[in-house]
């Protein structure tokens, strides 16, 4: 941990990262705008966990996943059937098991991993384009079904379930600041444990994988079962997700895992950039600027238009800033951050190299 | 790559048939079995008190309402025709130029509410028409208007964003995206409206109408079974696109430069063939047949915002079934995909308090993993 060893890039970016962590932490205790801490930045630590799964599956497995919001909405749906209770002052559907919400926490994690090993075992033999084809398609069947199957869900979903939280959590709904601490920790959790894994030797055997399938075959890796673990390590970060974000909106409907969510976060994690963690949240944090300011913002400078564009919502003008970003640097944010420090590098004529193990994304 | 990956599955191990490594074989088999003795014997109507057990179904057993079964059956072949024909330009796009165009759905859409529009406009009258104010005409040029718009604007997508990073699948994929999510939401934004045009009702659900002399029901001849001349008329065009796409595809010389072009593309390119103008005719051939499958189900069913979410999902499911980029495969995952969504709708249990619940979406799920587990690429699917 000395900083004299440190690239000009790391040093750079750890400040910055340094930065930031204080002023998420101290950010409610003091007293900033509570409707950031409460709606745009949990929203960016919540979406931005989900993201980081699909951009985790990606960087470092090779494979692009669009199930990641299905995922995230199934926990959500097993945790409201599995906590929520029925009758006089509870929710109208779902299973209403009322279980302790404890319990209904960790089987919540357990059943959405296991969902996520099942549908990683099917998907396990494709890779790239056909794994998005694949993973595509159990994102719209898991819309439907949840849709369609009245007893665990229905269209209108499971409401209420921001009031059946653990004890030692305590009533987020009277201090909301619990859910941020809370999301906060859980998203340092998560991005600790990706940094982490990535480096053991399923980490690395996983990006061998990714990189050569074939040769990792022939090396004695069993190619679909880190594929399929992998995945299942996906649908955990997304559980995760879903959960606190079943705590944070209170209701989980079919409508929070129908196509233009999962392009949401898609789009999340390509603004943020496919190749780097730390996108996923940069990526999700730009999302919700945008969506909180771009469309109630009646004086956006340059485009000129109140909130419209061609007559379209706030989806036509993400559309088009998507587009934007995929033809001019597929890498997103966090690819042009990269290539800023390459022309330096050029420039300067050189720079000591990030090792391999110190960058495994770059 | 993945390819050798894929011979690694266990029925390449040598082993007694009825070995640990057998099991998952077995059990799909025997589910395949169950499920067909199920459907043409097992399953009984509910009592007369309305209650009912495990194997109560809406029409009964194949043998118990031949008719109902035979009707489903037909039901199936209409909607695997739909599938094909829209699935067929999906997985022709992605056969030739490895795109996964996922906007074909949106396209799909739009080709419907332009067709919708054309039609009402011809007609004059109000949101729902009758068959017999539409001739064969009003139902023709709506199709003749709509299929060129859609294939200028997937030409305009193909010649804009995807001609200079071909081989770049994921950034194809991505911007496919992009422009279906304009594509939505611009159709909610400007369809459909009123015949005036002033009126503007965010993606409503609307009908095409079937030309008046297809209201009929033609007798089979066979179980008494009635059907409509329109689901017969459907079952046609989609043979009939399917036999045009083979003899095009087969037969013609821009079908064996279009083949050629699939297995080797920098070689066909190399014998002097502009392979650039085969991408945009296929491309634009294959987001044709997005706007004739839309007219055609739209005529049948409706349109409304949110079905490019579902005709996507057809889209991939059949060509995820049938094999990616073959027109046999497009027809065998059509046909496959619409019996387990027909007939998972109609002959799943529905007892007493479950009267309503639709499984038939878990099934497809279950209908795609039992295909790549035992063909990782599809029905047809090449090894490569």
């Amino acid at each position: 941990m000395n900083p004299k060893t440190w690239t000009l890039r790391q040093q750079v970016e750890r400040s910055i990262a340094a930065v930031a962590l204080v002023i998420v932490i101290i950010w409610p205790a003091a007293g900033w705008s509570s409707y950031w801490s409460h709606t745009i930045l949990l929203e960016t630590f919540i979406f931005g966990m989900a993201a980081a799964s699909l951009v985790f599956l990606s960087a470092y497995g090779g494979m692009v996943s669009l199930a990641q919001t299905a995922l995230f909405g199934m926990a959500g749906i097993i945790l409201g059937n599995l906590a929520t209770e029925g009758g006089p002052g509870g929710t109208s559907k779902g299973l209403h098991l009322g279980w302790d919400p404890t319990l209904a926490l960790v089987l919540t994690i357990v059943f959405t991993t296991m969902i996520g090993l099942i549908g990683g075992a099917v998907a396990s033999r494709s890779s790239g384009i056909y794994f998005l084809m694949i993973t595509l398609t159990y994102s719209v069947i898991a819309t439907y079904t949840l849709g369609q199957v009245t007893k665990i869900s229905g269209f209108s979903g499971i409401g209420g379930i921001n009031r059946y939280t653990p004890g030692w959590i305590g009533d987020i709904l009277a201090h909301p600041n619990r859910l941020y601490y809370i999301a906060l920790g859980v998203t340092l959790f998560a991005y600790a444990l990706i940094r982490y894994l990535v480096r053991t030797p399923f980490g690395i055997a996983l990006q061998g994988v990714r990189d050569e399938p074939v040769r990792a075959a022939s090396l004695g890796f069993n190619v679909p079962l880190h594929r399929t673990l992998a995945f299942g390590f996906g649908a955990f970060l997304a559980a995760l997700a879903g959960v606190l974000y079943a705590w944070f909106a209170g209701q989980v409907a079919p409508g929070d895992v129908d196509l233009p969510q999962t392009i949401n976060l898609l789009i999340m994690a390509v603004i943020g950039g496919l190749l780097r963690i730390e996108g996923a949240w940069i990526g999700a944090l730009v999302f919700f600027l945008m969506q909180n300011y771009i469309t109630t913002s009646t004086h956006v400078p340059l485009l000129g238009f109140g909130g419209t564009l061609f007559g379209g919502s706030f989806n036509t003008l993400i559309g088009i800033i998507f587009l934007a970003i995929v033809v001019v640097s597929p890498d997103g944010l966090m690819g042009l951050w990269g290539r800023l420090f390459q022309t330096r590098r050029r420039a300067e004529g050189g720079e000591r190299p990030a090792t391999p193990a110190a960058e495994p994304a770059n | 790559m993945s390819a050798i990956a894929a011979r690694f599955p266990s029925r390449h191990e040598m082993g007694s048939f009825l070995s640990w490594r057998r099991l998952p074989v077995l059990i799909a088999l025997g589910a395949v079995v169950f499920a067909l003795i199920y459907v043409l014997f097992l399953s009984t109507i509910p009592g007369a008190d309305g209650q009912g057990n495990w194997r109560t179904t809406t029409f009964g057993s194949a043998v118990h309402d031949p008719s109902s079964f035979l009707k489903i059956v037909l039901d199936s072949l209409t909607f695997a025709a739909a599938l094909f024909i829209v699935a067929s330009g999906f997985a022709l796009i992605f056969g030739l130029m490895r795109v996964v165009n996922m906007a074909h759905g949106g396209f799909y859409l739009l080709a419907g509410y332009i067709a919708y529009e054309v039609q009402q406009g011809m007609t004059g009258q109000g949101f729902s028409l009758q068959s017999n104010e539409v001739n064969t005409w009003e139902w023709l040029v709506p199709l003749l208007v709509a299929a060129p718009c859609i294939a200028v604007v997937g030409y305009v997508m193909q010649q804009a964003f995807l001609r200079w990073n071909q081989g770049q699948e994921l950034r194809q994929a991505l911007i496919t995206i992009a422009v279906s999510v304009i594509v939505a939401d611009q159709i909610i934004a400007h369809f459909p409206r009123n015949v005036s045009g002033t009126q503007k009702f965010g993606g409503n659900a609307v009908d095409l109408t079937w030309p008046g002399w297809t209201d009929r029901f033609v007798d089979l001849h066979v179980g008494g079974v009635q059907y409509s001349l329109a689901k017969l008329v459907m079952i046609g065009i989609g043979i009939a696109v399917g036999v045009g796409l083979w003899v095009w595809l087969y037969k013609t010389k821009t079908g064996m430069v279009i083949r050629a072009g699939v297995d080797d593309e920098q070689m066909t390119s190399a014998l002097g063939i502009n392979i650039q103008k085969t991408f945009a005719i296929a491309f634009v051939v294959g987001c044709m047949l997005a706007a004739l499958g839309a007219v055609v189900w739209a005529s049948q069913s409706n349109i409304s915002s949110g079905q490019d979410g579902q005709w996507l999902l057809n889209s991939l499911v059949v060509v995820i079934v049938g094999g990616m980029g073959s027109i046999f495969g497009a027809a065998a995952g059509a046909i496959l995909f619409a019996f387990v969504a027909n007939f998972g709708a109609v002959y799943l249990p529905t007892t007493g308090s479950d009267c309503c619940t639709q499984y038939s979406s878990i099934l497809t799920f279950v209908l795609i993993a039992l295909v790549l587990a035992f063909r990782p690429r599809g029905l047809f699917g090449k090894g490569t």
